[in-house]
């Protein structure tokens, strides 16, 4: 019987010649990161729970330290203190104020065909190149930290059609959005979300990123695009090699399957406080704002920063309005400062930030007050999730966000 | 019988010659009100029962200690801040611009010669362009908002003489540590410090603010640079004769002299947890570090930003140690920007904030840990400033602050 | 002539203001809140311990470093009669006076005091311990125009006509 990418890639890790949805598997794991939200309580665990531990392989670690960054309490610092101690001690790839994880994952370690465990939910990310990344808690982590395995529960596959181009002016996330609305924010529990056709090897690695790190809001436990021209391309220019190239059979089985026209997708808002109540973004215009946010794993590369500078570029932002940009990487700031943004981000009155998760983990820089709003390019709208409980957050583009930050309330770039 | 700089300002402020120990009321060219203290302002303000501002257009407030937030009260101080000046017609408001010193002159919101308070202690930076400047608390800035005046006790001066050449990898942070391990913490209470001599003469305006800036950490009211052509095209003004007047008399009375040849000056450091305990860096070499923090309004400026670029151009900072560099304002940004340092910075491996209070005040902008050691540009290393009491904070230069990053440990900066 | 009497924490030189209350607390909406933070980073457990009342005594310096007003409102809201030290810095000196806080300078009094003990404080003349009087100096005459108007709050108030 045919199987999806997924499943290819578990039945490689698992060393068997095929899975099927359901089954449970003890795999090797290619790689497992950790990011400051949780890397002390697993060197917790691993010190207090276990008898005369040791890593299985250090070389398949990767700790990261971007939520709190740089660090914003005495808290934070003891956290961090003790992960960069323990990253010294066992010669573990240790990165500081370098970017957020999944971008710093991206560019220097996923590749196609790998299966990755990160103490992170938007490890999903990862299937942009082709590889299976999943979030996991700190105790599977440190199962996959000690053993070098894990095992996981085959998951059904939903296929996503795209077929056609997007719009001028709606971008992928507004795509990843309005699927996400489409599904529900459980549509896709336990499951990967493939996404395929033309649409989607239209796409660059970037937009692939968007779409992936995303599918975690709709329940999902990864997602994967093929590992085509597109994403070895990625990989050649940063000196990587794919560990296996795989494509799903044409008889293999899916959960569901749905299909977008990307033509037909417009620029849309998810609204306070779930990701998947999405409107059109003009629905919810002319709601005041306090802060806009470019950046984020989902949201902060150079493509994104494009896209907010060109709008940015000859205006100011709003009086009333903080405007943070932040990009996901040093990497992707640097090429910003190459290509003149950051110039024209600071002419325009925004703060802009070291490379770190900011208000879309809404620990510490950028933390928004008592009913104020946000509209955000982060990862997620959830109650309190950018700062006090009364807060709200929209969702949009980073179109919309920077048109929002010019206005002073929410509204699409064609309304300035 | 002659004058000090600080009693001409005085003199001229008040309409009549003035001595050490007189008690007047000054007339107030401008205030500077900063984010942290602008809820307390405005409740003491509205306490007070004035019904308007004396002159709105003398008023600068500005957000930097809380930007960007770090929790989740910080942007009410926002809100207080932006109903008070829509309220009173206050224009001049910098909500995301960088640290209230730098702006203040760099904005051109102070000139030689005038009076002016912020709620800030290092508010005596102004004295770099030949202003009288001190720090308040917030119940007297709102009694100024009302009335446009305070009592002021002219103070006695202390007259410091740098003569000569600084050395290379020596900055005029190192020469303001050594006054004040000289002086000691309260060396200079209630006076003023009035700088002189060929090493100032030739220093940048950016340079002097460093040690006016810290003047505060001897104990001193205020101090004070005489005006010349690089303090003009600064401020971006033509001096009048008022202002060239601005020189220490020959006859003035001044309370000591001390005199420095800059050659002799060496690169130090003030160690834990006293801004006049200082040492040679030559002395400390080999400590370990954790973490370097570059920035400020005591080394923010483009030129700390250039001396820092120049030591870290083609080496990275030293593995597991952070190097953390907020530039002073936007403006400072957008020139190091222009010049390759923030490039330069960030490719050996810095981290550049948004420009602010940063780690100096000790909100966020790299917090540290118990048992952890930073060395750091900025105005002050009192227990517990930049996380909990175990912390070891050394002051330096930005230069060998950038030294000590790709070490990773307390070593001068190469001659 | 005013005499009061008060247990005694002694403080060493230097005291400065982010030991008197941190930088991190001081966006804390009320003095209320931020008092049991008081010298936290060099003695933790003294907020609480301080009664109304009581006395500080310190060495020379005191208050040195920020203007923060929060520092002496900390110290009054703790109940803190007054501080009696070498020397003052002189923003935290101003601020007190503003706030009706009490600040005496005494230079020999830092040296013989032990902690717990109680001194007798009259106003104007001097502070009496063991047995033993310290002279003291009196205020100048706008301070104590302050003191007396209740503080430069009151005296704003009384002059725009609300006292």
């Amino acid at each position: 019987m045919g199987m999806t990418i997924a499943e290819k890639i578990i039945a490689l890790a698992a060393g068997v010649p095929e899975v099927k949805a359901g089954d449970i598997h003890t795999v090797n794991l290619d790689r497992m990161m950790s990011n400051d939200g949780t890397t002390h309580l697993t060197v917790d665990m691993y010190h207090n729970k276990l008898k005369n531990p040791r890593i299985a392989d250090t070389k398949k670690m990767v700790f990261i330290v971007d939520h709190n960054v740089p660090s914003d309490s005495p808290k934070t610092a003891a956290s961090q203190k003790k992960m960069r101690e323990f990253a010294k001690e066992h010669n573990i790839d240790f990165w500081e104020g370098k970017g957020v994880c999944h971008q710093i994952m991206m560019e220097h370690y996923v590749c196609p065909g790998e299966l990755i465990f990160g103490a992170d939910s938007h490890t999903c990310t990862y299937g942009a190149l082709g590889a299976f990344g999943t979030g996991v808690g700190c105790t599977d982590l440190l199962y996959g930290m000690v053993t070098g395995t894990s095992w996981v529960l085959v998951p059904e596959t939903v296929k996503f059609n795209l077929v056609g181009k997007l719009p001028e002016g709606v971008y992928p996330r507004d795509l990843m959005l309005t699927i996400i609305g489409e599904t529900g924010a459980n549509g896709c529990n336990y499951q990967v979300m493939e996404f395929t056709g033309e649409g989607a090897h239209n796409l660059s690695v970037n937009d692939r990123m968007v779409l992936c790190n995303l599918a975690v809001e709709a329940g999902a436990k990864s997602a994967i695009f093929e590992a085509d021209e597109v994403a070895l391309e990625y990989l050649k220019a940063r000196g990587r090699e794919p560990k296996a190239v795989f494509s799903s059979d044409p008889d293999a089985v899916y959960a569901r399957e749905y299909t977008f026209d990307l033509s037909r997708i417009q620029p849309v808002a998810a609204r306070p406080d779930f990701v998947d109540d999405v409107v059109p973004a003009k629905e919810v215009s002319g709601v005041r704002i306090d802060e806009a946010f470019l950046g984020s794993c989902n949201n902060g590369r150079i493509d994104d920063l494009r896209v907010g500078a060109a709008i940015l570029k000859g205006r100011k932002v709003s009086d009333h309005v903080r405007f943070l940009v932040v990009p996901a990487s040093q990497e992707v700031y640097l090429q910003a400062l190459e290509e003149g943004l950051i110039q024209t981000f600071m002419e325009s009155g925004a703060i802009v930030m070291n490379p770190n998760c900011s208000v879309c983990w809404g620990s510490c820089q950028g933390v928004i007050g008592e009913n104020e709003v946000l509209i955000s390019t982060g990862t997620r709208n959830f109650k309190g999730r950018a700062g006090h409980p009364s807060s709200k957050v929209y969702l949009g583009s980073a179109a919309t966000v920077a048109a929002s930050a010019v206005k002073g309330e929410i509204c699409t770039a064609d309304m300035l | 019988m002659g004058q000090t700089i600080i009693e001409k300002i005085i003199s001229h402020n008040v309409g009549r010659p003035v001595k050490p120990g007189d008690i007047v009321t000054a007339n107030v060219d401008r205030v500077m009100l900063d984010d942290i203290m602008i809820p307390f302002i405005v409740d003491k303000f509205k306490e007070m029962g004035f019904p308007k501002v004396w002159d709105p257009d003398k008023v600068v407030l500005i957000y930097d200690h809380l930007v960007p937030a770090s929790q989740q009260d910080d942007t009410r101080h926002f809100k207080i801040g932006d109903a008070f000046v829509e309220e009173y017609g206050i224009r001049n408001i910098h909500r995301s611009d960088g640290i209230c010193h730098q702006l203040m002159t760099e904005a051109g919101y102070v000139k030689p010669g005038d009076v002016v308070f912020g709620t800030d202690s290092h508010t005596t930076t102004y004295g770099c362009v030949g202003a009288f400047s001190t720090g308040i608390g917030y119940t007297e800035m709102a009694a100024i908002l009302g009335t446009g005046t305070l009592w002021v006790k002219v103070p006695e001066t202390i007259k410091v003489v740098i003569e000569g050449n600084l050395p290379d990898g020596v900055m005029s942070k190192d020469m303001i540590l050594r006054l004040i391990g000289d002086l000691g913490a309260d060396g200079a209470t209630y006076r003023a410090l009035e700088f002189t001599g060929s090493a100032v003469e030739q220093m940048t305006v950016a340079s002097r603010m460093t040690m006016a800036n810290m003047a505060i950490e001897a104990g001193a009211k205020c101090a004070v640079f005489t005006p010349d052509e690089k303090t003009a095209e600064y401020c971006g003004i033509e001096l009048d004769e008022f202002q060239k007047s601005l020189v220490g008399d020959k006859d003035a009375v001044y309370l000591k002299t001390m005199t420095y040849r800059a050659e002799e000056l060496v690169p130090v450091m003030a160690c834990p947890s006293q801004v006049d305990k200082i040492r040679n860096v030559s002395d400390l070499a080999g400590t370990k570090i954790d973490q370097v923090f570059i920035g400020s309004c005591t080394n923010g400026r483009l030129e700390d930003l250039q001396a820092a670029a120049k030591v870290l151009e083609g080496k990275k900072v030293a593995p597991f140690v952070k190097l953390i560099v907020t530039p002073a304002s936007r403006k400072v940004y957008e020139d190091a920007i222009a010049c390759g340092a923030i490039r330069t910075l960030v490719e050996a491996g810095a981290i550049v904030t948004h420009p602010g209070c940063g780690l100096c005040c000790g909100r966020t902008g790299g917090i540290l840990s118990d048992g952890e050691r930073v060395v750091a540009t900025n105005n002050r290393n009192f227990l517990g400033r930049m996380g909990t009491s175990r912390v070891e904070i050394y002051l330096a230069s930005p230069a060998t602050a950038a030294a000590c990053a790709i070490a990773g440990e307390i070593v001068a900066a190469k001659r | 002539m005013e005499q009061f009497t008060g247990k005694v924490w002694v403080l060493g030189d230097d005291i400065d203001t982010d030991i008197i209350i941190p930088t991190d607390y001081l966006a804390l909406k009320t003095i209320e809140d931020m008092k049991k933070y008081g010298f936290s980073p060099l003695r933790p457990e003294l907020a609480a311990q301080i009664g109304d009342g009581d006395i500080i005594v310190a060495g020379k310096n005191f208050g040195c470093g920020s203007s923060r007003e929060q520092a002496p409102e900390v110290v009054k809201a703790l109940g803190i009669k007054c501080i009696i030290a070498k020397s003052f810095a002189r923003i935290f000196f101003r601020n007190s006076i503003n706030n009706g806080l009490l600040l005496i300078e005494q230079p020999d009094l830092y040296d013989d005091m032990k902690e717990g003990d109680s001194i007798t404080v009259t106003l104007g003349q001097d502070v009496e311990y063991n047995g033993k009087k310290y002279p003291i100096a009196s205020l100048p005459e706008n301070l104590l125009e302050i003191i007396n108007a209740g503080g430069l709050v009151k005296a704003m108030r009384s002059r725009n006509g609300l006292e």
